[in-house]
């Protein structure tokens, strides 16, 4: 009995322990993965009965040359590349800044951080009417006060309008991550550089950029995943519109499938989706696998 | 002279990050001011910043829309879920800290990926799965989805918290004759209740603002603040006080969570990658 607690058959023991995880989220993986890939070949329609059959590819066919598809796909890139060119650019201007020290440095960036914290429902609606309304919003009447006229910016410029406030609520996050990676440079390096007459500028290029460099990585990753597939904030600001203006991937499903009832359309954009999302995924478990030999 | 510009220098920096963190919190200050104000007050042009508080809004919402209906939804779904992730994440993540095999690392990486599955890719399939299985519009339904969403994050998290506990220590334990549940939950755990409780936090954080699940599965009977906030869009939503009142309270809980916990946070959001 005593042999047997001190010397475990630790690979057994571990796998029991293990498997439950694993199990699940296999299932998990794979069930619904398989599911999607199964519909897109299918002639599937929630209210039509009748449609059914195999459909080879002409989901894909069908999707691949819609010229809403293409136009959601723009969407999708727009947002991304915007959003993350603000939030990294914006993000490692603001980590050097909230990482010097001034009167009250503690709350300013607490401040900064919020937007992170708030669901993507409040912020889209907190935009939309307290901020951007064209007759009461905040904004408009600051245009209003300086002789401007205000516009509707969410009819007028809507992937624009998203994307902005979109980059409201991740640039947080950004500065979240870099503040936290410029905090953990060697002050005495700095020191050392300031004492070699490096000036400002070039302490930022040579020592701080380089040593941000992995921090970046990751932000731009996760941010990426999250970015390609923005919901809400479309959901609850324009529905997509006018037209197809403001429709990305992930809207452009949700209406296929839950609004047009279009099982089998729907799902070829979900491997359309889960395709762009992998070839993402790769570089960010490559950059997370570097950091798990340290 | 070098010091006197020095403090000058401080002094422009001091207010540029001021005048940027005002910037950026201004919609929510705002928010939380315009809940306050009567719906008069709320749309008037130009908006005031001196008006006469009034607790009107507050009380719509609580009496009208129902609030605690949602807030209860998101507290139910948010803690089962971070509960049962913890209870699946702990013993993967204490068996692949403290025996690692040779596919360990593949194991880790292999949950990591799973989460960069784009849930509008599986839209389809798991409404549909769950319109069949009568989870639609239930809080177990969402609750197992956002546990599943969340499971990856929780067990890495708890794999970076745990890997920081001494191993000698275990196994002190283990000479004294504790068996392998007792080694967790006598001597692991109470170590790593630190690093459990920033995984916990996460992992409700992340439950509670989730908008994309809640808006597709749910409608009204499960529904939680993120997808009841969703329904001020309609054109009802131009009641500004209420809007304002109601958003204040589904997002205060996790902001003020969000101040108190940023440091732990990175870690999660990073899977340890940024210290």
């Amino acid at each position: 009995m005593h042999a047997t607690t001190t010397v475990r058959p630790k690979r057994s023991a571990g796998f029991a322990l293990l498997s439950p995880a694993v199990l699940i989220l296999l299932v998990w993986s794979i069930v619904p993965l398989l599911l999607t890939l199964w519909y897109s070949f299918r002639n599937y329609n929630l209210v039509d009965p009748t449609l059914q059959g195999f459909a080879g590819i002409n989901n894909y066919w069908y999707l691949l040359t819609d010229p809403d598809f293409l136009q959601s796909l723009l969407n999708t890139l727009i947002l991304v590349v915007g959003v993350l060119a603000i939030s990294v650019g914006g993000g490692t201007l603001l980590a050097v800044l909230y990482d010097q020290d001034f009167f009250g440095r503690g709350i300013a960036r607490v401040l900064v951080i919020s937007p992170f914290f708030v669901m993507p429902t409040v912020s889209a609606l907190l935009w939309k009417n307290l901020m951007l309304h064209p007759i009461y919003g905040v904004y408009s009447s600051m245009m209003r006060a300086v002789g401007l006229t205000p516009i509707d910016w969410l009819q007028r410029f809507p992937m624009a309008t998203i994307m902005m406030i979109v980059a409201w609520e991740w640039l947080p996050f950004a500065v979240l991550i870099l503040l936290t990676a410029v905090q953990s440079l060697d002050s005495e390096q700095k020191e050392a550089a300031r004492m070699d007459g490096a000036g400002a500028i070039a302490q930022f290029r040579y020592i701080i950029l380089p040593h941000l460099s992995r921090a970046i990585t990751v932000v731009v990753m996760i941010e990426t995943i999250y970015l390609l597939t923005i919901f809400a904030e479309i959901s609850v600001t324009t529905a997509g519109g006018p037209g197809v203006a403001s429709t990305n991937l992930a809207f452009l499903i949700y209406s296929r499938a839950l609004l047009q009832f279009d099982v089998g359309g729907a799902s070829a954009g979900g491997v359309i989706a889960i395709v762009i999302a992998n070839i993402v995924a790769a570089f960010l478990v490559r950059a997370v696998a570097r950091n798990l030999e340290a | 002279m070098a010091i006197k510009r020095s403090r000058t220098k401080g002094v422009l920096i001091g207010l540029l990050g001021w005048a940027i963190a005002i910037w950026i919190f201004f919609p929510l200050f705002w928010m939380f001011i315009t809940g306050f104000k009567s719906e008069v007050d709320a749309i008037s042009t130009p908006p005031h910043l001196i008006f006469k508080p009034t607790l009107e809004s507050y009380n719509e919402v609580f009496e009208r829309a129902n609030y605690w209906h949602f807030t209860i939804n998101t507290v139910v779904i948010s803690v089962v879920a971070t509960g049962v992730a913890l209870l699946l994440a702990i013993p993967a993540a204490y068996s692949m800290a403290f025996a690692p095999t040779a596919r360990t690392r593949a194991t880790l990486l292999w949950m990591l990926s799973t989460r960069m599955l784009p849930p509008v890719g599986v839209l389809v399939p798991i409404y549909l799965i769950a319109r069949n299985t009568h989870l639609l519009d239930t809080l177990t339904g969402l609750a197992i989805v956002d546990m599943l969403t969340n499971l990856p994050i929780v067990v890495w998290m708890l794999y970076t918290f745990f890997r920081e506990v001494p191993m000698p220590i275990l196994e002190a334990g283990r000479m004294d004759g504790a068996n392998r549940w007792q080694e967790i939950t006598v001597v692991l755990l109470p170590l790593a209740l630190p690093g459990i409780a920033s995984t916990a936090l996460l992992s409700l954080i992340l439950c509670w603002n989730e908008a994309f699940w809640s808006l597709n599965l749910t409608s009204s009977n499960a529904a939680p603040l993120a997808a009841f906030i969703a329904s001020f869009s309609s054109p009802e939503g131009l009641f500004f006080g209420k809007l304002s009142a109601a958003s204040t309270l589904a997002v205060a809980p996790i902001l003020i969570f969000g101040w108190i916990s940023q440091k732990q946070l990175v870690r999660g959001l990073t899977f340890g990658a940024v210290k």
